[in-house]
């Protein structure tokens, strides 16, 4: 009788191998393979990627593939590898002017320097389901145009501050060590460079809906974007040894400037404000909705009342990590016997006096 | 890519984490054994199970663990528990450490919700798993508050939240997780054990580290410490009495599960520490079903 409450090691070993059966699927079907996933599902890599705060497409592939296609368990997965990986120091910064640019759109105006490249978009597609893919029927060539490479493409927002209408870029003091939320524990208030960190790797979903209801009225920013770009960018290191800045590859980035109205203060006249958003790969989503949340959460900074949950520090940064969210929620599913006990306990006394009170009360 | 090869068991260090994070975390854990019930922040890594399924209490198990440890892990008093399963199974794995059931046996005990019947010695050390570190949390949801309240002393609110229980139930209706003050200073969360367990803490001679993973909070009672359960003199602290013995091994002295036995409200209760249970049996005792094991 008693064994029925024990776990029991077995039927753990068991309940792994039917999930990496399930996994499997049908076996008369071929098996995907971590390339077609990296080369084919490159939204869920580049999500996994971001969210997983480590660029590596084939190892986020494959997590994609032993999650069985959950992102949230595959963020997992990278997570716990990255914290294992040595940290051997730190990139040069990189610079978005720099970068190979697929895709650049501003909103804010019809031209500007640059121009505006549309590059492979959902936008303006019909979202009809196209059946046949499932045919699968090759697509045609793409257009060819002219490089934008190699050529520095002045983001709008530096057009901008040239007529003093939008705040300078907050300057970094270089001296200054930047933040690492995942080797330091985050304090409140956190600087900027956690923040953008906590949200960079924050949940895609929470930051949007929470960007959303910024503009529904919690924490309005009044925001334009004012230019999102899509492109692949080197990365490079300074290494000691050799004196000189050692390039260690390309990434893909997604990078929104967005534009916000502000009413100016007693020390500052009317002027843009900025919200930032950098992610890895393409996904101007999450990275529209961290400009939104960055910008709100400046809140204190520009002294603008505080009412919405987006404008509130400790309830964003707190919340928006997905693998300690998930981690939580699902650990309800954990035993908790001896607690419900105590409050079954609990419940069985006062349901007990609160019989013993009414039926006093009736005999009065 | 070649970097998947590294994820095999072997290519970890031993008790998983890096020598560099251990020592930090062990930093931690001085500076709270040093000011007891104090929560102090420590950069959390990510481990590879779930955040609320015990990372604290791993990475500080992680961080004490010797070669000649002997280390025990339990759930709910049990060690049978599918996540006491996995986390003992775990350091088996990274540290080939020798592990135990029985209470008696082990240095570390790794735990989830209980304090071990049989009462633990200078030479071990116990480790809780815990969810929500801020005793204050559910009255006050900001950390810069509730770090300002701890920094002066002002527990006014929480005094105010047992009151008002008394005032509405006629009693103080927290049942586990309840508040105690630790060294006539800090008010401390216990972790979520019942608060049968409370009376456990106070002056025990083993060391207790409390480690909360998600919320990257690690704390402690050094050994011989005052850990008084919260309440007021007219209302004193009280802990749960179970109206029959366990079932299986007539201990009376033990927190029981009550176990629902069928669909016609048969029910059984039994200790909720299994190793206490067992070795109760194994000595001769037993209950009304004692058998039925």
């Amino acid at each position: 009788m008693y064994v029925a409450v024990k776990g029991g090691e077995r039927a753990i070993a068991n309940a792994h191998e039917l999930l990496a059966h399930q996994r499997r699927g049908d076996a008369s079907v071929p098996e995907i393979a971590p390339e077609q996933i990296e080369g084919q599902l490159q939204r869920s890599v580049d999500r996994v990627m971001t969210e997983g705060s480590l660029y590596d497409p084939a190892l986020a592939a494959l997590a994609i593939k032993q999650a069985q296609g959950d992102l949230i368990e595959a963020i997992f997965l990278i997570r716990a590898f990255r914290t294992t990986v040595e940290r051997f120091g730190y990139a040069v910064p990189t610079e978005t002017v720099a970068m190979t640019i697929v895709r650049r759109v501003s909103a804010t105006f019809k031209d500007l320097p640059g121009g505006q490249i549309l590059g492979p978009t959902f936008d303006y597609t019909h979202r009809l389901i196209d059946f046949m893919l499932a045919a699968g029927v090759e697509p045609a060539p793409p257009a060819e145009g002219q490089p934008v490479a190699d050529e520095r493409v002045v983001p709008l927002t530096e057009l901008l501050d040239q007529d003093g209408l939008i705040e300078a870029v907050p300057s970094a003091d270089t001296d200054d060590e930047v933040g690492d939320l995942t080797r330091d524990p985050l304090d409140f208030p956190a600087a900027r460079d956690l923040r953008l960190q906590a949200l960079a790797r924050g949940d895609e979903g929470f930051l949007l809906g929470l960007a959303y209801s910024t503009q529904r009225g919690y924490g309005r920013t009044h925001p334009f974007v004012g230019e999102i770009r899509i492109g692949e960018i080197d990365v490079a290191f300074e290494a000691e040894e050799v004196g000189f800045a050692v390039p260690l590859g390309r990434v893909m980035l997604t990078e929104c400037q967005m534009i916000n109205q502000f009413a100016g203060s007693a020390t500052q006249p009317p002027q843009f404000t900025r919200g930032y958003g950098l992610v890895f790969g393409q996904s101007e989503r999450k990275a529209m909705s961290m400009a939104l949340i960055d910008r709100a959460l400046r809140a204190d900074e520009l002294g603008e009342e505080r009412q919405a949950p987006a404008q509130d520090e400790e309830f964003v940064l707190a919340h928006c990590d997905n693998v300690q969210a998930t981690g939580f929620v699902e650990h309800l599913k954990l035993p908790h016997y001896v607690d419900f006990q105590a409050e079954l306990d609990l419940v069985r006394r006062m349901r007990q006096e609160h019989t013993v009170g009414s039926s006093e009360e009736a005999a009065e | 890519m070649n970097t998947v090869s590294g994820l095999k068991a072997t290519g970890y260090n031993f008790a998983y984490l890096d020598e560099q994070t251990k020592r930090m975390i062990r930093r931690a854990i001085l500076k709270a054994i040093a000011i007891p019930g104090y929560q102090v922040p420590f950069a959390s890594r990510e481990m590879p199970m779930p955040y609320g399924w015990g990372t604290g209490g791993v990475q500080v198990t992680a961080s004490i663990l010797g070669k000649a440890d002997v280390l025990k892990v339990i759930d709910q008093g049990s060690d049978d528990t599918t996540n006491a399963v996995s986390i003992r199974k775990f350091f088996e794995k990274t540290a080939g450490v020798r592990t135990t059931t029985h209470t008696g046996e082990a240095t570390i005990v790794q735990t989830r919700h209980r304090i071990p019947e049989r009462p633990l010695r200078a030479d071990q050390i116990l480790v809780y798993q815990v969810p929500i570190p801020e005793p204050l949390r559910y009255l006050e949801p900001r950390e810069t508050e509730t770090r300002k309240m701890h920094g002066l002393r002002d527990y006014g609110l929480m005094h105010v939240k047992l009151y008002e229980d008394i005032a509405r139930h006629g009693h103080i209706a927290t049942t586990y997780a309840y508040p105690v003050e630790v060294a006539g200073r800090y008010v401390m969360d216990p972790s979520p054990i019942p608060k049968f367990d409370n009376p456990k803490m106070d002056m025990s001679p083993a060391l207790q580290l409390f480690g909360a993973g998600r919320e990257k909070r690690i704390y402690a009672v050094p050994p011989y410490t005052h850990v008084r359960s919260l309440d007021f003199e007219d209302h004193p602290f009280e802990v749960q009495r179970f109206s029959r013995p366990c079932a299986l091994c007539g201990a009376e002295d033990a927190y029981l599960d009550e176990i629902l036995l069928d669909d016609r409200g048969q029910r059984m209760f039994a200790c909720s520490d299994t190793d206490y249970c067992e070795e109760r049996r194994a000595s001769g005792h037993t209950g009304l079903q004692g058998d039925a094991a």
